[in-house]
């Protein structure tokens, strides 16, 4: 098995990795820069658990070649909080009780990141449409839901590192 | 083609926990040399908030700020034994082991303050803030983190207690065979309202209400959460999920998540929830817990709604279009007369 070396941005840090052959983005974050923030739910791209931005923009990095992101900038959840001050999103989401077992959280909340990046005042069905790749089991989407709008009306839009 | 409005509801007699060779769950509860307490359970939280109100409890029960209360469920090989966290019987069954062994240790904690402060155990009271005081001279004071430091390294004491809860078994009788199951149910009605197309098949639920009789809701808002995320599964079992092929060749049955049929964020709709707290006598505080039974309730409130709407009765779950269907063909396309 060969190593390609690898070397992007992760949360606003230059990281330099060996990715192994074929190896997905999410494995490289989680085994070769170890942030374990995203999470593997399916493999197989169907339920969002493992969303990260890259350049901005919402990947499946179960699905993304890590030797494809040389050179780019990811996000990741493990970059949204700034020391013990949480992100406007994550405070959003606690207070909403918007996750229960958690697994899906991380995978919302940049699906969530990448939409206000881009829309700072979303509709509902903005919203709907912006998380409607990525599964919960628990809470049955409304607390979540209102948690995006609530972050969103407090101006989430201050980013918290890890942005170009 | 039309849309057909219908309405149907669903009570619930729930009961918490079972009674399969008895139902028992330990805890152990500690403090540390800080005056911090730790709870020991094998009682797995899986996001329904186990962790949360057995802190709670633990507190209430030691006299302590939730704060200063932690709770560990690392390793069910090496925590005390706990049956699992089925049956909706956290709350009632972990809840009540946990009272056991925080009135043990709360007994250690007074005995030691008691020793510190020259003072008769029974004089003394917490505030719930950290401190102990005698009973009316809220000067002669404490801190839980004091009686914790002296116990450890003056009086030799360890602060700590055991707690089990046991629902023991019970035997059948042969004659009749009656036994008692269970010990304490919680109860809840739910109404769905649903569309239904009758070219397509397809069912929409349009709305819920539901009122829930769960005992004292320990945390009003865990409570809340999981009624809401229940009731989303209900209303996906009832019309979406299922591991069977729709047709009868195995090779059409769902192997993925683009296949295996949930309900996503736009199919969410409004659901009215009031919760009723008639306090358990058995339970925590009260407290029975919602668990299954908030998901429970909504796949035969959907199930009559769609009989209300289009006369169809399903027996056979999900509420796939092609059942609709079939079912509008069987009966000719009539509907029942006036809806009661």
């Amino acid at each position: 098995m060969s190593k390609t070396p690898v070397q992007f941005r992760v949360n606003g840090q230059d990281r330099a990795v060996f990715a192994e052959d074929a190896e997905n983005l999410l494995e490289c974050l989680r085994r070769g820069v170890g942030d374990m923030s995203p999470k593997y739910g399916c493999g197989q791209g169907t339920c969002g658990a493992c969303t990260v931005l890259i350049d901005g923009e919402p990947h499946l990095s179960c699905l993304t070649l890590a030797q494809g992101c040389g050179g780019r900038s990811i996000e990741t959840t493990g970059g949204l909080a700034d020391g013990p001050n949480l992100h406007p999103l994550q405070a959003a989401f606690m207070e909403h009780f918007a996750a229960q077992c958690g697994f899906c959280t991380t995978g919302m909340l940049m699906a969530a990141k990448a939409l206000l990046d881009k829309n700072p005042n979303p509709t509902r069905d903005d919203v709907v449409e912006a998380i409607a790749g990525n599964i919960c089991r628990c809470t049955g989407y409304e607390p979540i839901i209102n948690a995006i709008l609530e972050a969103a009306s407090r101006g989430s839009n201050s980013v918290v590192g890890g942005a170009v | 083609m039309a849309k057909h409005r219908g309405k149907g509801m669903a009570s619930i007699n729930y009961p918490i926990g079972m009674n399969l060779g008895g139902d028992p769950s330990q805890a152990l509860v500690h403090s540390n040399p800080d005056g911090k307490f730790t709870v020991a359970l094998s009682s797995i939280d899986l996001g329904q908030g186990m962790k949360q109100v057995t802190r709670q409890i633990c507190a209430e029960t030691l006299g302590v700020p939730v704060a200063d209360v932690y709770v560990d469920t690392a390793d069910s090989d090496t925590g005390p034994h706990c049956m699992g966290s089925f049956a909706s019987r956290g709350t009632h069954r972990v809840g009540n082991a946990v009272i056991a062994a925080a009135k043990e240790a709360r007994g250690v904690m007074m005995e030691a303050a008691a020793e510190e402060l020259e003072v008769n155990p029974e004089d003394l009271e917490t505030d719930g803030e950290g401190n102990i005081h005698v009973r009316g001279a809220p000067q002669r004071s404490i801190t839980v983190s004091d009686v914790a430091v002296a116990a450890q390294f003056r009086q030799g004491k360890t602060i700590s207690g055991r707690g089990i809860f046991l629902i023991p078994l019970s035997e059948v009788d042969p004659e009749t065979g009656e036994m008692t199951p269970v010990s304490c149910f919680a109860h809840a009605c739910l109404v769905a309202e649903v569309e239904v197309d009758d070219e397509t098949g397809e069912v929409d639920v349009v709305e819920m209400n539901s009122a829930y009789e769960l005992g004292r809701a320990l945390n009003p808002k865990m409570v809340e959460q999981q009624l809401v995320g229940g009731a989303w599964m209900g209303m996906s079992h009832a019309l979406w999920e299922t591991t069977e092929p729709y047709y009868p060749d195995r090779d059409h049955g769902p192997e993925d998540f683009n296949q295996y049929l949930m309900p996503g964020p736009g199919d969410v709709v409004p659901h009215n929830i009031a919760v009723l707290e008639r306090p358990a006598p058995d339970g925590p505080f009260g407290g029975k817990g919602p668990g299954e039974m908030c998901a429970n309730p909504v796949l035969p409130a959907v199930v009559n709604a769609v009989f209300n709407a289009i006369g169809v009765r399903i027996d056979d779950l999900p509420i796939t279009p092609e059942k609709v269907l079939r079912g509008r063909r069987a009966q000719g396309g009539a509907r029942p007369g006036p809806q009661h």
